[in-house]
């Protein structure tokens, strides 16, 4: 909303007083909740551009896009300038910006060669200088101009500050002048101007009669018939104030109702009453289907959600609260006018518009709420004005005033306790502060009984409703910097939940072993998962950014194999990712939310099983997850002879190994993929047994390497497992050093060499004590087949 | 006829002397020390002829003499076989030497997501001011992202959110109701339903809105929330904690200041400003006094209980920590921006 500042003036005399700095105005009204977001100098002239007379023309053949411009500044002296205008003829006055002049946009205008031809300054459009929007060519002025003149001395331009604020949704009284105005002289301790005088016919009774059909959504619709009408101009202070408030000037009738509505926020409507159909108003409902061709030349169908406004003879001239039809405006030859301001419901308004996609100053105004009883000092308002170019002005008896049900009533109150007043906000206000505080902006205490206040909310804030709300507008005006500090005396300790923490600790260990942190997309594209090897049930977002980037991700995997593929694709391979995030599979439906879960996923490009299998097992050991390595079931979409489940009793609670390779080509990834995923849902949820301390030996310690022939079916985890037994009590670590494949082994099998280190707690082994611990894994190890290697 | 005895140690005894001195490494030397002092050394040999010796007092003299001989011996060779160490230490060193700019590729360490980095970062202070952490579901119900937190169906301020809606619904619920959650406050009425006041708790997360992605906006990104709820919380402790996060994340030098704005979940509501030493500020979030429809929906009781929540960008904080002008790149997993933090 841009507030031009003389007008906030006019209706609070001394808020604003031509001249004075608008920064601390500006900084009020911020403190108040209308944010200032930038101070505009509207028409304001710019030093450095003064008037010239184009002299002569030329094109260069060498520039396409400008030509050459002579012109002279009445001293006679013949400059050149490039422009990239063609709309000048010689004996055209245009401004022009002479070498050293700032812009209003900040440009410094320098004398910038092209084709090593000097430009001594620059012609200006309008829209160069801030006089409004055009920019389609230089801007012409009146040919008996004199020369050389600062522009806006030629132009008796005057300057208006103007405040471009961002309002929000509980303060709809701001979109009018007077209802910023009435805030911020409350604040500065200034008073309102008496409104005009009251509406008072002066001519025999001529109506525009009123059906409210459907008055659910337009509670009130007024009319009153104005006649002697001349259409023409407006004066020059009105359309000075429209541009700076960011519209143009049409003619004095519609610039009295866009006047109106910039100052009162109420959206008006003047329709000539010679040719509105049957002298009246109808409005009602749409039919379904029911089409119109709207202002905008466009022809729309409406539903019956959408509420019209037609003539009496049930003809559509408009959508209610939102446009007119293209029928409804005003001509030269318009002398009678009905002046129509009406209330419209909120919703309705937001619906209607969200369907028509289109917004108008008006709709957007009833949308958020305009005071269903501002609309007699809008009319008084509107003849008050259009008196000044019509004297001949009539104002019919017969007005109209139809009403429905639904309308608010004129006096609302809300109990508002003193107590709570500054049990929420930490103050000690009494109710006289308070009432001085709210009276002003229109909350009227009316009656104080001991701790409660009775508190008539001002029917301009169609948002007020409770005693919350007052308590907000007490602590607007007692001010949001006056309110103090405190700390909460709180006996909660801070700290992170056990999975929080847990969940930390399995990041740093991920990060220390060179895995580096990805995000990836929560959205998948249709046939990625197809793409994945994985089921293709997922979650859809109905109204996706990208039509076909509508899946919720059941998995990471897909969102890691693009970063790889992305990677590859940058000549970084051997990328090494975790994602630790939610994944939303369907489940099976049957809950109010679909299981969701917090799962972490890595991709090693350039990896293998092994490499997986290896991380998996330092997560494990590090974070105490007790799952099981199954490579009986196969994950979806990985490598089907290099893979395994993990389970933890009998859920599934994630996979190891490597992606299919028919994957990774589908993902254009041609590294191998070592891939790990976990449910940290349920990992985390099992607290770790804490590790109790084992005393290390202080006898020496011996290494027994043996290799054993092992047929291919039977598990290195089972041979491991069979060593630890066998060697129970002496064995303190165990590795598998080597496994070979070849000559010397035969076809099926292969050889597994491990490490034993043998210790005692109480003595240096023998050697008679590591024979035996041999032979024993060695008798071990005979029921699974393997054989010792000599 | 033998030459005397002690003719034949001083003899000995030079002639060790002169090959230790003329010992050149320490294997040489080693081979000098069993030559002369070892079993069959040129000196211990010496020995078995004093027996030979007439008087107790020759026998005494001459032993004497082969102890002072095998001692300065002994000693040359410790004072030898020291400076040989000596020398080839040093010469190790300088054969050793190595220019350690000459680096090789060695152990790589991850990083973190910026994201990360910085949800920790306020994670960790806030746990300092008292706050635990909640989280909560991002896939969501229209009741918990929007009714609960005062903003029934028709509410104007929903269409700000542009909001992702989902084909998921339960059994019994209509469809259109389980999207994306726009921000973290439904995990405010999540916590009010579980947990007995007080609560002092911070909600960071992932949220979604239907924005196409530019340099400044992602469909998806983060977010932090506070909320607290107790006996007495007033606007003043609302100001405080935001000042005292304001000094604890910031730095002792950086102000904080409330202004009114609008938000469905509060009343009143504010948005709240960083002020930098310089003067200049930062719009950091917003904030305000908990609606009491809010507290009633989470199921407490607005005359018992009151309470005020905050919230504000994660992916912000860590664009403006690093200078990050296009939010984009922060999602785009190449692993040239990760590894450059």
């Amino acid at each position: 909303m841009k507030l031009v500042l003389s007008w906030l003036d006019d209706l609070a005399p001394g808020l604003a007083p031509t001249g004075t700095d608008p920064q601390p105005l500006a900084e009020r009204m911020t403190a108040l909740g209308m944010q200032v977001e930038e101070i505009l100098h509207v028409g304001a002239t710019v030093d450095g551009v003064i008037t010239a007379k184009v002299l002569r023309t030329e094109r260069h053949p060498d520039a396409a896009k400008v030509h050459r411009v002579w012109v002279d500044a009445g001293d006679g002296v013949e400059r050149h300038v490039w422009c990239g205008a063609f709309n000048m003829s010689p004996g055209d006055v245009i401004p022009l910006a002479t070498p050293g002049t700032r812009m209003p946009d900040g440009r410094l205008i320098e004398p910038r060669p092209i084709l090593g031809i000097d430009s001594q300054g620059m012609l200006c459009s309008a829209r160069e200088l801030g006089l409004g929007d055009d920019h389609s060519g230089i801007l012409i002025l009146d040919g008996a101009t004199p020369l050389g003149l600062p522009y806006g001395e030629a132009l008796a331009l005057r300057s208006e500050v103007v405040f471009d604020v961002d309002l929000t949704r509980n303060r709809p009284d701001c979109w009018g002048h007077l209802g910023a105005a009435r805030d911020v002289a409350a604040r500065v301790g200034v008073d309102l101007a008496p409104g005009p005088p009251p509406l008072a016919p002066t001519g025999d009774a001529r109506s525009a009669t009123v059906e409210l059909v459907d008055g659910e959504r337009c509670p009130r619709f007024t009319t009153v018939v104005l006649s002697g009408i001349r259409v023409g101009p407006s004066p020059e202070w009105m359309v000075r104030r429209l541009q700076a408030a960011g519209m143009r000037s049409i003619s004095n009738v519609v610039d009295v109702s866009n006047y109106v509505m910039l100052e009162l926020n109420q959206p008006n409507h003047a329709y000539d009453l010679d040719t509105l159909g049957g002298h009246g108003f109808r409005i009602r409902l749409a039919r379904d289907g029911e089409q119109m061709t709207t202002l905008d030349g466009t022809v729309r169908t409406f539903t019956a959600d959408d509420l019209l406004i037609c003539d009496a003879h049930d003809v559509p001239i408009g959508v209610g609260g939102v446009m007119g039809g293209l029928d409804s405006e005003i001509t030269d030859a318009t002398s009678v006018v009905a002046l129509e301001i009406a209330s419209f419901e909120q919703t309705g308004i937001t619906r209607t518009m969200n369907r028509l996609g289109f917004r108008s100053e008006a709709s957007g105004r009833f949308e958020r709420g305009v005071d269903p009883y501002g609309i007699e000092r809008a009319q008084a308002r509107f003849v008050e004005l259009l008196r000044e170019t019509c004297p001949d002005l009539v104002v019919h008896d017969g007005a109209v005033d139809a009403r429905h049900e639904s309308l608010a009533p004129r006096h609302r109150t809300t109990p508002v306790r003193v107590s709570q007043v500054n049990r929420i906000l930490g103050t000690a206000l009494d109710a006289d502060s308070i009432t001085g505080l709210i009276g002003p902006i229109g909350y009227t205490v009316e009656r104080v009984d001991g701790d409660v206040l009775t508190v008539a909310l001002p029917s301009w804030r169609t948002d007020s409703h409770v005693e919350i709300d007052v308590v907000e507008e007490v602590a607007r005006h007692h001010g949001y910097d006056t309110i103090g500090t405190a700390v909460p005396n709180s006996t909660m300790h801070g700290r992170l939940s056990p999975e929080q923490l847990r969940r930390r600790q399995l990041r740093e260990v991920l990060l220390g072993c060179g895995l580096s942190e990805a995000i990836t997309d929560s959205f998948l594209h249709r046939g990625d998962l197809g793409r994945a090897h994985l089921p293709d049930d997922a979650i859809h977002v109905t109204n996706p950014l990208q039509a076909d980037e509508d899946v919720l991700r059941p998995s990471m995997r897909v969102g890691m194999l693009k970063a790889i593929a992305f990677n590859e694709s940058h000549r970084r391979r051997g990328v090494q990712l975790f994602e630790i995030g939610h994944v939303y599979p369907p489940g099976d439906r049957s809950t109010e939310l679909p299981p969701e879960y917090d799962g972490l996923s890595v991709a090693i490009a350039g990896g293998d099983a092994r490499d997986a299998m290896a991380l998996w097992r330092e997560i494990a050991k590090a974070m105490g997850f007790g799952a099981r390595v199954d490579q009986g079931t196969v994950p979806a979409g990985l490598h089907p002879t290099r893979s395994a489940t993990l389970s933890l009793g009998k859920d599934v609670v994630g996979a190891v190994g490597e992606v299919h390779p028919d994957v990774c080509d589908a993902f254009g990834v041609d590294e191998r993929v070592a891939w790990l995923e976990l449910d940290l849902s349920r990992l985390l949820a099992v607290a770790p047994k804490i590790a109790q301390w084992k005393p290390t030996s202080r006898f020496p310690s011996t290494d027994l390497d043996l290799a054993f022939v092992v047929p291919d079916q039977v598990a290195a985890e089972k041979v491991d497992k069979a060593i630890r037994q066998a060697a129970v009590g002496l064995l303190v670590d165990l590795t598998l050093f080597d496994v070979y494949r070849g000559r010397g082994v035969d076809e099926g099998a292969r050889s597994l060499a491990y490490r034993l280190r043998l210790q005692a707690p109480d003595r240096t082994l023998t050697d008679a004590e590591v024979t035996q611990v041999k032979d024993k894994v060695v008798a071990g190890l005979a029921k699974l087949r393997a054989v010792l290697r000599s | 006829m033998d030459s005397p005895l002690s003719a034949d140690v001083a003899a000995a005894r030079d002639a060790g002397l002169t090959r230790v001195a003329a010992s050149v490494t320490l294997d040489e030397l080693a081979a000098v020390d069993a030559e002369v002092l070892g079993k069959k050394g040129s000196l211990v040999v010496l020995k078995t002829r004093l027996g030979s010796l007439g008087t107790v007092d020759e026998k005494k003299a001459a032993g004497q003499a082969l102890h002072a001989a095998t001692q300065a011996v002994t000693e040359a060779l410790t004072v030898r076989r020291e400076e040989l160490r000596r020398a080839a230490r040093a010469a190790q060193l300088e054969a050793e030497r190595l220019d350690l700019t000459e680096e090789l590729v060695g152990p790589r360490r991850g990083h973190a997501h910026l994201v990360t980095q910085a949800w920790h970062r306020l994670e960790d202070v806030f746990i300092g001011l008292g706050f635990q952490i909640a989280e909560g579901p991002e896939v969501e119900t229209d009741f918990y992202n929007f009714e609960a937190l005062n903003m029934p169906r028709s509410h104007p301020a929903r269409s700000g959110f542009d909001t992702l809606f989902t084909d998921y619904h339960g059994p019994l619920a209509e469809e259109g109701t389980v999207l994306l959650r726009t921000h973290t406050s439904p995990v405010q009425i999540r916590v009010m339903q579980t947990i007995e006041p007080p609560i002092y708790m911070v909600m960071p997360g992932r949220v979604f809105r239907r924005d196409t992605p530019d340099a400044t906006h992602m469909p998806v990104f983060h977010q932090i929330e506070g909320l607290v709820i107790d006996r007495g919380i007033t606007m003043a402790h609302l100001a405080g904690t935001i000042d005292a996060f304001t000094k604890a994340f910031f730095g002792g030098a950086f102000t904080s200041r409330l202004r009114p704005n609008y938000f469905p979940f509060t009343e009143p509501s504010a948005e709240f400003d960083i002020q930098r030493p310089d003067g200049s500020w930062i719009e950091l979030g917003g904030c305000g006094m908990v609606h009491p429809n809010v507290l009633r929906a989470g199921g407490l009781d607005p005359e018992e209980w009151s309470g005020f929540a905050f919230g504000f960008g994660i992916d912000r904080m860590a664009r403006e920590r690093h200078g990050i002008d296009d939010i984009r790149d922060m999602y785009s997993n190449d692993i040239r921006f990760i590894e450059q933090f």
